[in-house]
C-alpha cells in the first residue's frame, strides 16, 4: 500500500484487493458481541472535517474506534480554520500533536494531497472537491462482490451528476482497476468536458443502458445545479434520469441498485426501488465501516510514524 | 531611468545578435561606435580606467521589454516593490518593464500612475511605465480617467484592467475609440466572465480527472474574437494580452490579416508548460490564464515564430507565501518570470530553431516597445546594435546552464514554476542608456 490513499487512480490493482479481503475481515468482527480490535491502540486518527458529513465522519469514527485507536474528531466550525487559520497551520498543529492519521474532507480538490506534503501521518482522503472519495468507491466494490461474487467483467451503470460528483470519480477509475465495464449516463451538462478519454462509455439515455446493467449506481444530484443551467427542472431531470419503478423494472433480475447517501426520493431515485430488495443503500453504509477499519488497519497498523518523513508518498507500510 | 548622460563604456569583443565579434562604445546613452573586435581603443574613446567590458563569448541584444509585470506597490509590498521587481527585471535582461494596473489603490488615476513612475525613477533599475486601469477600481463599470493618466508625467499609453475582462462589449468598444486620441492601446485580459466562474486550470482532459472545475479555450476565444472585431469597426489599436490557446491564435491570424491593428503577446510559460502539471495540485502552476494543452503550446510557439504573436511577456505575478502555500483553489493566480524569460525563450525558441537571435529581439524588446509607444525604437533588430541606437543593451552568455533556486531570485516572492529547472543562457549584463545596470550578473 501507498502511505495514503488519495485517490483511486493511483490504486494498484493488487492493493485495491488487499482493502477488500481485509474489510471482509473487518466485516466478520461486526458480527461477534465485542466488536473491537486492540490493534491500533496508542495511534491517534484525526478527523479533519472541513465540509459537515455526520454520515462520512460517523463511519471513520467508529472505524477507528473499533479498531481501538484514539479518534480526534477536528472540524473546521468553531475551530481557529473558522478564524482564518489556513490549511498549512492546521496541518502543522495536527502534526504537533502527533496524529498518525488524518482523515480529511475538504470543499477544495487536491487538498489532501496538499495535507500529505505538511504531515509525517498517513492521509486518507474522505472527500476533496469534486476530485475523489476513494473510501466510497472502495465499499461500493465491496458491496458489488459480497452481492454478486466479482466484481470483474461486471456492467456498471453510474447515472447522474458526474461533472460534480467525487463518488464517480473514485469509482470509474477503481471499477475500471477491477475489471469492470463501467457506463456512464447523464445530460451531456453534468459529464466533465474530457469525459472522452476515461475509460468509460458514455450515454445520454437511461432507459437505453439499463436492461444490460449488473449494478446501477445513482448518484445524487443537487437541486443548485438548476440555478447554473445544468437542466430545466427537476421534474424533466427525473424524467428523463430519474430510477422509477417502471425503469427499475427493465433491470436484469440479478441486478443490484447502489446509492453512496444522502439520496434525494423522488429525484434521482424513487422510494419504492431505494427500498427494494436489489437496492444496497443500507448494506453499503454497515459495509463503510469494514471498509474504512481496513484502510486504517492497512496504513497504520505497520511502521511508526517516526520512522516516516514528509513527501514521502509513496513510501511502504511494512507487513504486519 | 537617469537624469545624468552616463560615462562611456567599452563593449570589447560582443556579438551582437549573436552574430561576429565587435567592439561597442557607449556614449551619451547611445551607441556612440561600433567596429570589429579590437577596433577601439579605450584611450582613443575616452573611457575611464574600470569602465572597459571584456565580453567575449557573450551575446547583445536590444535591451528586453516587458509589457505585462505586476511590481504590486502600491498595496502588496510584501510581495513585491517597485524596486524589488525593477532588481528582479534588470538582472533578467530588461530594460523597461510596463507596471500592471491591478495595485491597492488601483492605477487609474493619475496620481498613482505618477506615483508608480517616480518609484521607478528613484529605483533606476529599469524604466518603468505604469499601466493605466481601463475602468475605475479595475470594476468594468466606468471608464477611468484615461486622458489624465495619458497627459500625466507618467505619459500612460498602454491601459489594462488586467486580471479581469472588460467583458462589456458596449465599454469595450468606448475604451478602444476613446485612446485614439493619444494613440493608446487597449490591452485586454481576453477572459468571459460567465464561462469561467470558479474556473481553476484549462478545461479538458485533465480537469475531468482532477475534478477541478475548467477555464474552457473558448472563453478566452470569444473575447479575442469580439475584441478583433470592434478594433477593426472602430480602427483602434488592441493588444491581446497573454495569449494561451491554439485557437486565440488562428484568431489573431485572421484578424491581422484582415489589416486590423491588433497585437499580442504570450507568457514564457505558457511557451514550456502544459496543464498536466496541476496534478500535483501545487498552486506554483496555477495562472491565469491557466497553462493548457501540448497542442496550445505548439500553437503559441509557432504563432510567436511567424510573428502572429508580436511579442514575448512576462506577467511577472509575485505571491506572498501564504498566497500559494494553501490548497489550490485558495491559492492566487500567477508565477514570478522576469529572471527566467530569457532562458525559457531560449530553450522553447532559439534552440529548436524557431527564432533566431533577431526574432528574439525583435519580440522580446522591439515589437513590445513599438506596442506600448515607447519613443525612439530601432527600426530593426540590426540597428538597435548600430551607431545612434539607444544604449539598453542585454549580455548573455547563451551557453551557460543555470539551475533555477527561488531563494537565488530577486523577486520578493518565490512562485516560480521552474524551480530545480536547469535553463540554457543566463545574463551578465544590462545597460540601460548606457549606464550598467546589472554587471557580471549582479545588481550595479
Amino acid at each position: 500500500m501507498n502511505r495514503h490513499l488519495l485517490s483511486t487512480a493511483d490504486l494498484r490493482r493488487d492493493d485495491a484487493l488487499l482493502v477488500l479481503d481485509t474489510a471482509e475481515q473487518m466485516a466478520r468482527l461486526s458480527d461477534r458481541s465485542v466488536k473491537k480490535l486492540p490493534t491500533l491502540r496508542g495511534r491517534t486518527v484525526v478527523n479533519l472535517f472541513f465540509e459537515d458529513s455526520t454520515r462520512t465522519r460517523t463511519s471513520f469514527e467508529l472505524a477507528a474506534k473499533r479498531l481501538s485507536a484514539d479518534v480526534i474528531n477536528f472540524s473546521a466550525k468553531g475551530s481557529s480554520v473558522s478564524k482564518g487559520e489556513s490549511l498549512k497551520d492546521t496541518a502543522l498543529t495536527l502534526e504537533a500533536m502527533g496524529a498518525d492519521a488524518v482523515v480529511i474532507r475538504h470543499a477544495a480538490s487536491g487538498a489532501p494531497h496538499r495535507l500529505a506534503g505538511w504531515v509525517r501521518g498517513s492521509v486518507v482522503n474522505a472527500g476533496d472537491g469534486t476530485h475523489e472519495h476513494p473510501t466510497q468507491a472502495l465499499l461500493d466494490a465491496f458491496t458489488i462482490r459480497r452481492r454478486l461474487g466479482t466484481v470483474e467483467g461486471l456492467r456498471v451503470t453510474i447515472v447522474g451528476d458526474v461533472l460534480h460528483s467525487r463518488v464517480a470519480r473514485s469509482n470509474v477509475w477503481l471499477l475500471r482497476t477491477l475489471g469492470a465495464h463501467v457506463t456512464l449516463v447523464a445530460p451531456p451538462t453534468l459529464l466533465p468536458h474530457g469525459v472522452a478519454d476515461w475509460p468509460v462509455a458514455v450515454s445520454y439515455d437511461l432507459d437505453a443502458v439499463l436492461p444490460g446493467s449488473d449494478v446501477v449506481m445513482m448518484l445524487r444530484v443537487q437541486r443548485e445545479r438548476m440555478l447554473g443551467a445544468f437542466f430545466p427542472t427537476e421534474r424533466e431531470y427525473s424524467r428523463r434520469y430519474g430510477l422509477d419503478a417502471d425503469r427499475a423494472a427493465t433491470l436484469p433480475g440479478h441486478a443490484l441498485v447502489m446509492h453512496p447517501g444522502p439520496m434525494v426520493r423522488g429525484m434521482e431515485i424513487a422510494s419504492e426501488v431505494a427500498d427494494s430488495a436489489r437496492s444496497t443503500i443500507v448494506e453499503q453504509v454497515a459495509n463503510g465501516v469494514s471498509v474504512r477499519m481496513a484502510v486504517l488497519y492497512l496504513l497504520l497498523g505497520g511502521a511508526g510514524a517516526d520512522e516516516r518523513k514528509p513527501d514521502d508518498q509513496y513510501g511502504e507500510v511494512a507487513d504486519r | 531611468m537617469t537624469t545624468t548622460v552616463a560615462a562611456p563604456w567599452l563593449l570589447r569583443a560582443v556579438r551582437p545578435l549573436g552574430g561576429e565579434p565587435a567592439d561597442l562604445l557607449l556614449a551619451g546613452g547611445r551607441v556612440a561606435e561600433v567596429a570589429r573586435a579590437g577596433g577601439i581603443a579605450p584611450t582613443t574613446a575616452g573611457v575611464a580606467g574600470g569602465n572597459v567590458l571584456d565580453a567575449d563569448g557573450l551575446f547583445a541584444l536590444p535591451g528586453f521589454v516587458d509589457l505585462h509585470t505586476h511590481l504590486r506597490e502600491p498595496g502588496r509590498e510584501d510581495a513585491e516593490t517597485v524596486e524589488s521587481g525593477t532588481r528582479a527585471a534588470a538582472l533578467g535582461g530588461y530594460t523597461t518593464v510596463f507596471a500592471m494596473a491591478n495595485t491597492n489603490p488601483v492605477a487609474d488615476t493619475a496620481g498613482v500612475v505618477e506615483q508608480v513612475w517616480r518609484l521607478g525613477r528613484s529605483a533606476g533599475h529599469c524604466d518603468v511605465r505604469p499601466v493605466g486601469a481601463v475602468t475605475v477600481g479595475l470594476a468594468g463599470q466606468r471608464l477611468a480617467e484615461l486622458g489624465a493618466m495619458a497627459t500625466s508625467a507618467a505619459a500612460v499609453r498602454v491601459f489594462s484592467d488586467d486580471g479581469h475582462c472588460v467583458s462589456d462589449a458596449l465599454l469595450m468598444r468606448r475604451a478602444l475609440e476613446y485612446v485614439k486620441a493619444f494613440d493608446g492601446v487597449i490591452a485586454q485580459h481576453a477572459e468571459e466572465p460567465r464561462l469561467t466562474e470558479g474556473a481553476q486550470m484549462n478545461e479538458g482532459s485533465c480537469s475531468a480527472r482532477l475534478g477541478m472545475t475548467g477555464w474552457p479555450a473558448v472563453a478566452e476565444e470569444a473575447i479575442i474574437a469580439r475584441d478583433a472585431l470592434l478594433a477593426g469597426h472602430v480602427g483602434s489599436r488592441l493588444h491581446v494580452c497573454h495569449v494561451s490557446t491554439a485557437g486565440s491564435v488562428e484568431i489573431i491570424r485572421w484578424a491581422k490579416a484582415k489589416g486590423w491593428r491588433v497585437s499580442a503577446e504570450v507568457t514564457p510559460h505558457h511557451l514550456l508548460l502544459t496543464d498536466e502539471l496541476a496534478a500535483t495540485y501545487d498552486p506554483v502552476y496555477k495562472v491565469n490564464p491557466p497553462l493548457r494543452t501540448a497542442e496550445d503550446v505548439a500553437a503559441l510557439r509557432a504563432g510567436l515564430a511567424d510573428g502572429t504573436i508580436d511579442a514575448v511577456a512576462t506577467d511577472h505575478a509575485p505571491h506572498a507565501p501564504q498566497d500559494k502555500d494553501t490548497e489550490w483553489a485558495a491559492a492566487r493566480p500567477g508565477m514570478v518570470g522576469l529572471q527566467t524569460a530569457l532562458s525559457v525563450v531560449i530553450q522553447t525558441m532559439v534552440e529548436p530553431g524557431l527564432l533566431d537571435w533577431a526574432g528574439v529581439a525583435e519580440r522580446m524588446s522591439l515589437a513590445p516597445a513599438r506596442i506600448g509607444g515607447l519613443p525612439d525604437v530601432p527600426v530593426d533588430a540590426r540597428s538597435s546594435m548600430g551607431v545612434g541606437a539607444p544604449a539598453n543593451l542585454t549580455l548573455f552568455d547563451p551557453e551557460a546552464r543555470w539551475v533555477v533556486d527561488p531563494a537565488g531570485l530577486a523577486s520578493r516572492s518565490r512562485n516560480t514554476p521552474y524551480r530545480g529547472m536547469t535553463l540554457p543562457g543566463q545574463v551578465h549584463a544590462t545597460f540601460l542608456a548606457g549606464r550598467p545596470t546589472v554587471l557580471d550578473g549582479k545588481i550595479r
